[in-house]
């Protein structure tokens, strides 16, 4: 699973921790985040991520 | 206290002008700043945010011509800066019974800051109200504009927006208000602090304006420099140009160099870009000026040249900081090319040309390059290149109105 970065605060969405304080379970893919997520450091939303290089 | 600093009646300025602060976290605040803060006197009393830490007592003292700081209800927290928030602690101390007023983001960032067991925060969400009795708070978060918590207050019966950061300038004054002072340098200043604050967060901003063209507002009181109360318009198409960072038929030429070749390469470029004609040319030498400056220039510049010699294995240092403030800043949709000289390794350009790349910047050419000297050839190549910026820069300005 790939993790995403937040193009404008670097907040790096790691699918294998997900997002437990906003009821994402850890081993959720970013593709499988519902379309209202966001960034819980800066609120954007998920279209301002961008996967990481390997 | 001067009845220059009322915004309304029982609304006053009571921030500190700061007329000889120079390097703001590096940013060259030529004309100095202000940290501005108001209070809202009505059944209940509040304060708008607080000044930067040393001048505590100013805000205080300036608070006491109005009322008894021990009176004081709310203090909001629009932002959680220290330049905004950093006296927060010690006006606290004289305010016993207030309680601060800010999100849950900024309650945290706060408490990052300093310990603060003791406060009583009063967290509120994005859209609630707080009644002061006639008068109406209303908070709205305005998240990256320009950090995570930063929120705007907006006071619906005087259709006031005390909108942190957004719309401030870098700008001390003895004065408070825009319709007091020259609208270009005031303006000139909002360019600067936008370039050098909140040019990486266009959208962010983009969002917000669209989200404040829903309220009725006379006044925007930032939280730096001048209250705009006249040219609301003024300052609002501006920043709708800024957000989109709206190319101008503008070309920045910027170089550093070690014995002249390099500079001699940017007069080239520069003489070919006026004899083009149809833009304005803006040149740097990097040592005489400053990032910020450079940023400003920047912002609105459709196309660049950037160039260093060769030093040591790579571009010249001042280049490189100049690079990595643009890596930042992320200014869009610019489009250029690097030059320099070099004696046996072409790095120094190669450098620049990669670092453009990374910046997504259109690259017009392979970087331009004299070996020790530019000779006629490379100069007249320097002169074509020229043309080619102002050529480039006019169509990107008519091909952004059309």
């Amino acid at each position: 699973m790939k993790e995403y970065a937040c193009n404008v605060c670097s907040y790096v969405y790691d699918p294998a921790l997900g997002d437990p304080g906003n009821g994402i379970a850890p081993g959720t893919p970013f593709e499988d985040l519902p379309d209202d997520w966001v960034c819980p450091e800066c609120g954007v939303g998920k279209d301002e991520f961008s996967p990481l290089e390997d | 206290m001067i009845e220059g600093n009322a915004l309304r009646e029982g609304i006053h300025w009571v921030g500190y002008v700061d007329w000889s602060v120079r390097d703001f976290h590096g940013y060259h605040t030529a004309r100095g700043s202000t940290y501005n803060a108001y209070l809202v006197r009505d059944a209940k009393t509040a304060l708008i945010d607080t000044v930067k830490g040393p001048y505590a007592a100013d805000l205080l003292r300036h608070v006491a011509a109005y009322v008894d700081p021990a009176n004081i209800d709310y203090i909001v927290c629009n932002h959680a800066e220290t330049d905004h928030a950093g006296a927060l602690g010690e006006v606290l101390q004289a305010c016993p019974r207030a309680e601060v007023v800010c999100n849950e983001k900024c309650r945290a960032a706060l408490s990052l800051h300093r310990d603060t067991s003791a406060w009583r925060f009063r967290v509120v969400r994005d859209g609630e109200t707080l009644s002061l009795g006639r008068r109406t708070l209303q908070f709205i978060d305005t998240p990256m504009v320009h950090w995570p918590e930063s929120m705007f207050t907006y006071l619906p019966e005087e259709k006031i927006l005390f909108s942190m950061d957004a719309f401030g300038q870098h700008y001390a004054s003895s004065r408070r208000f825009d319709d007091e002072e020259s609208l270009d340098v005031v303006l000139a200043e909002a360019k600067t602090y936008w370039a050098n604050i909140v040019m990486p967060y266009g959208k962010q901003v983009a969002a917000v304006l669209e989200k404040a063209a829903t309220l009725d507002i006379e006044t925007i009181a930032p939280s730096h420099g001048i209250v705009w109360r006249k040219n609301l318009p003024a300052i609002l198409a501006a920043y709708k140009d800024w957000a989109v960072c709206r190319p101008h038929a503008k070309v920045l030429i910027a170089y550093d160099t070690m014995w002249g070749s390099t500079a001699k390469m940017a007069r080239a470029i520069e003489e070919g870009a006026t004899k083009q004609g149809g833009a304005e040319i803006r040149v740097h030498f990097i040592r005489a000026s400053n990032i910020t400056v450079l940023a400003t220039e920047i912002l609105d510049a459709a196309t660049v040249a950037l160039g260093s010699p060769t030093l040591n294995r790579t571009m010249m240092p001042e280049m490189g900081g100049l690079l990595t403030y643009y890596k930042g800043l992320r200014p869009l949709g610019k489009a250029g090319f690097a030059f320099g000289s070099y004696g046996w390794a072409k790095n120094g350009p190669n450098d620049v040309d990669a670092a453009l790349k990374d910046l997504k910047f259109e690259r017009l050419r392979e970087p331009l390059t004299a070996n020790y000297v530019p000779d006629d050839s490379v100069l007249d190549a320097c002169r074509d290149a020229g043309a080619h910026l102002a050529r480039k820069a006019v169509e990107m300005a008519e091909a952004f109105e059309g």
